[in-house]
């Protein structure tokens, strides 16, 4: 074991799986003589050079179209966008061509595709505020991976660049310097598909992923010190395919089950995963799924409305809080 | 105001098979010539079937026909290296049938059926055949453009000669996504043709509504793409540009511009009314089409006879009926299959029974 940051950890996993594989490839905005805007790519270039380490036009689309036939062609890519604001510009890229090829061409290529983007926010207002996890979640062909940890960061990202299927793997800005244990054994993955039982209780389910994984640990802590009431935290890390039995399995002890997350309230990712939980688990439940979710308005830039609107561990207390 | 195509025939008459071989352009065979004539002859005769079978609902959808354009996919195709990468739009059956993909297969793909090229799953514009680097049909204007890019870049990176060859219409220009592929495809010099099938129109916009300038190849101009000009309607003179720009591409000059000026005779698709043309236009550009007018030339230098052309079309209508034939009495993909194939490594979390159970992370909460 050692303790990296977040960005280290996903640096060390690119790092080791271009050192193990020759095909890999990076290619992004300003991912070379700058290190990539969240410095998570730095010093790459300098040890594995310009034709594995691309800098590219700022062109998300063509990058992505690019990197699909990158693939195509028998190379391993991993396409960085800035942030998950300009993925936009990319999606057609994403939906039309990475997630439907190995389908629509009835199985005869698949496309080894990693795109690493970034969520967050911190005063930048509302085009470079958002989180789209939930779009790319309800594409079936894509596989979506939030890491929260940076072992989950390391583990699931070497297994996303292994992977065969073009994998969406959206980092946090705010989780870039957090700290965390991560095994020193090379190669080492984290499963896609397999949402972590990170605290355990019996009272209620908190359901998380990313950022909000820290914000419910919080939660939970606070809940148990001052009202006694023990907060089961379950990290997703995988958005699609979700890990819907590990949720059911927790819901069936504590019959209770708030979702968290940053997404906007009408149409967020928590939107579609409450609606199946309701149909998977109404038995066990005692009470309506609680969700935290960021309201419906543009994130502005001021301090003091980005604070009362960012969705945290107060916003998870207070559900709690509500329910019981 | 269409363009018109310059006609690109040679006049002469040569007196013996010997002396015609070393006077065929671009250092052409005579067989290369008969099997183009037959490639040619063959996408006519499909898209005519694909037509009527349309009118009988048999093939639903979108079905856009190459018909008029044929010598843009086949002298372009029969210019590269069989094993050279092909992707394209989705007015896709003639790449398909110049590379010489399975006639019966492709039918059937039309008609949804399992046997289909992608066992029903992508139709009329989606048509593919990895094993002869056919990359698809792709029917999101432009969208194949920078993945050309990519996979020439591929072919760069893991040092195979292979160059790519990426056709897409007039209208594409028009889309950012071009401008985006060109650009890095220049930036890199990478091996990858762009043949863009300049007929006139994008859907119902002409020329003159969807671009500024009438000839395309000046787009490539901004990304010092160097780029010339064929007679889509004559497959000699696809051939040569195509011949050219291969060669620029593998000797590692880096990508290279084809615009063929080329007219479809059918609508856009089967639903297209035509109400953004006149009559007197097709029937203009008809007089140019590229399968007679190759078949003279065929005929003239004693490559083929008029019989034998006629041979090759009855030949071609026989296969296309029997491929019909064979698409008609395929079976329909089993719906117990829809669900299969959308990921290459499918990742069933239902069937993981223990829970997963972490230490919690020591990392301290934010905010
Ligand atoms: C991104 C996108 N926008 C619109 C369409 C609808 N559409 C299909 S074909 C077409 C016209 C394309 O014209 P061109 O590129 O000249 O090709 P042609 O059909 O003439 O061969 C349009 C607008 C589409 N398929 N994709
Ligand atoms: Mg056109």
């Amino acid at each position: 074991m050692a303790e990296l940051t977040y960005r280290e950890a996903v640096r060390g996993a690119l790092r080791e799986e271009m050192l193990r594989d020759q095909r890999v490839i990076l290619m992004g905005e300003s991912i070379t003589g700058y290190g990539g805007s969240y410095a998570v790519t730095k010093g790459l270039v300098e040890e594995f050079g310009p034709k594995r380490v691309m800098e590219t036009p700022i062109a998300e689309a063509g990058i992505v179209g690019f990197a699909v036939g990158a693939a195509m062609g028998g190379l391993r890519p991993v396409a960085e966008l800035m942030t998950v604001n300009f993925a936009l510009l990319a999606l057609d890229q994403i939906v039309n061509s990475a997630a439907k090829f190995h389908y629509m061409f009835g199985g005869q290529w698949s496309v080894p595709l990693v795109v690493r983007t970034v969520s967050g926010f911190g005063q930048l207002g509302p085009t470079h505020s958002q989180t789209f996890e939930g779009w790319f979640a309800s594409v079936p062909g894509l596989k979506v991976v939030m890491p929260a940890t940076p072992a989950d960061a390391k583990g699931l990202l070497l297994a996303a660049i292994r992977d065969p299927d073009p994998v969406i793997f959206i980092e946090h800005s705010l989780l870039y310097s957090t700290k965390g244990q991560v095994p020193d054994d090379d190669g080492l993955e984290v499963p896609i598909g397999r949402a972590a039982v990170v605290r355990e209780g019996d009272d209620i389910t908190l359901v998380s992923y990313s950022r909000m994984l820290l914000q419910a640990l919080h939660a939970a802590e606070v809940l148990e010190r001052e009202d006694g009431v023990s907060c089961e935290v379950i990290d997703l890390r995988t958005l699609r395919p979700l890990d819907y039995p590990t949720m059911v399995r927790s819901v069936g002890r504590t019959h209770r089950l708030v979702v968290c997350g940053e997404d906007w309230r009408t149409g967020g990712f928590g939107a579609s995963l409450l609606s199946e939980l309701q149909d998977r688990s109404f038995d066990d439940l005692d009470a309506p799924i609680a969700r935290v979710a960021m309201r419906d308005i543009p994130l502005p830039y001021s301090r003091r409305l980005e604070q009362v609107l960012i969705p945290g561990s107060q916003q998870i207390v207070d559900a709690v809080r509500r329910m019981s | 105001m269409p363009t018109n195509p310059k006609t690109n025939r040679t006049g002469s008459r040569p007196t013996s098979r010997r002396a015609v071989a070393r006077q065929l352009p671009h250092g052409l065979t005579a067989q290369q010539c008969r099997e183009m004539y037959h490639k040619m002859v063959q996408i006519r005769h499909f898209e005519d079937h694909a037509a009527e079978a349309y009118a009988q609902a048999k093939v639903g959808g979108f079905l856009h026909l190459y018909i008029g354009e044929e010598a843009v996919a086949v002298g372009a195709i029969a210019a590269a290296r069989e094993d050279d990468h092909i992707l394209g739009h989705y007015r896709d059956h003639g790449y398909a049938l110049a590379r010489g993909c399975d006639v019966q297969a492709c039918m059937a793909e039309l008609f949804g059926r399992e046997t289909g090229i992608c066992h029903g799953r992508g139709g009329s514009m989606h048509l593919a055949d990895a094993k002869r680097h056919f990359w698809g049909g792709h029917a999101i204007v432009g969208s194949h453009i920078p993945i050309g890019a990519g996979m020439a870049y591929a072919m760069q990176y893991l040092e195979e000669p292979l160059v790519v060859l990426d056709f897409f219409g007039d209208g594409a220009t028009g889309n950012g996504i071009f401008h985006e592929g060109l650009n890095m495809a220049a930036l890199w010099n990478l091996p990858v043709v762009f043949i863009c099938e300049n007929n006139l129109y994008g859907m119902g916009a002409t020329l003159a509504e969807e671009s500024p300038v009438s000839d395309m190849m000046i787009k490539a101009e901004g990304y010092t793409m160097p780029a010339v000009q064929c007679d889509g309607m004559d497959v000699l003179s696809v051939y040569g540009a195509v011949q050219q720009a291969a060669e620029h591409c593998r000797s590692g000059k880096g990508p290279f511009f084809v615009e063929a000026l080329t007219y479809r005779f059918r609508g856009h698709s089967m639903a297209d009314p035509e109400l953004y043309r006149d009559k007197e236009e097709v029937r203009r550009w008809r007089e140019l089409d590229p399968i007679p007018r190759f078949g003279d030339f065929l005929v003239q230098h004693r490559i083929s006879s008029q019989q034998e052309l006629a041979q090759v079309n009855e030949e071609a209508e026989a296969e296309m009926l029997e491929a019909v034939r064979f698409a008609d009495a395929s079976p329909w993909p089993d719906p117990s299959t829809a669900a299969r194939g959308v990921y290459a490594n499918p990742i069933d979390p239902e069937a993981a029974q223990e829970a997963l159970t972490l230490a919690a992370d020591p990392a301290p909460a934010a905010s």
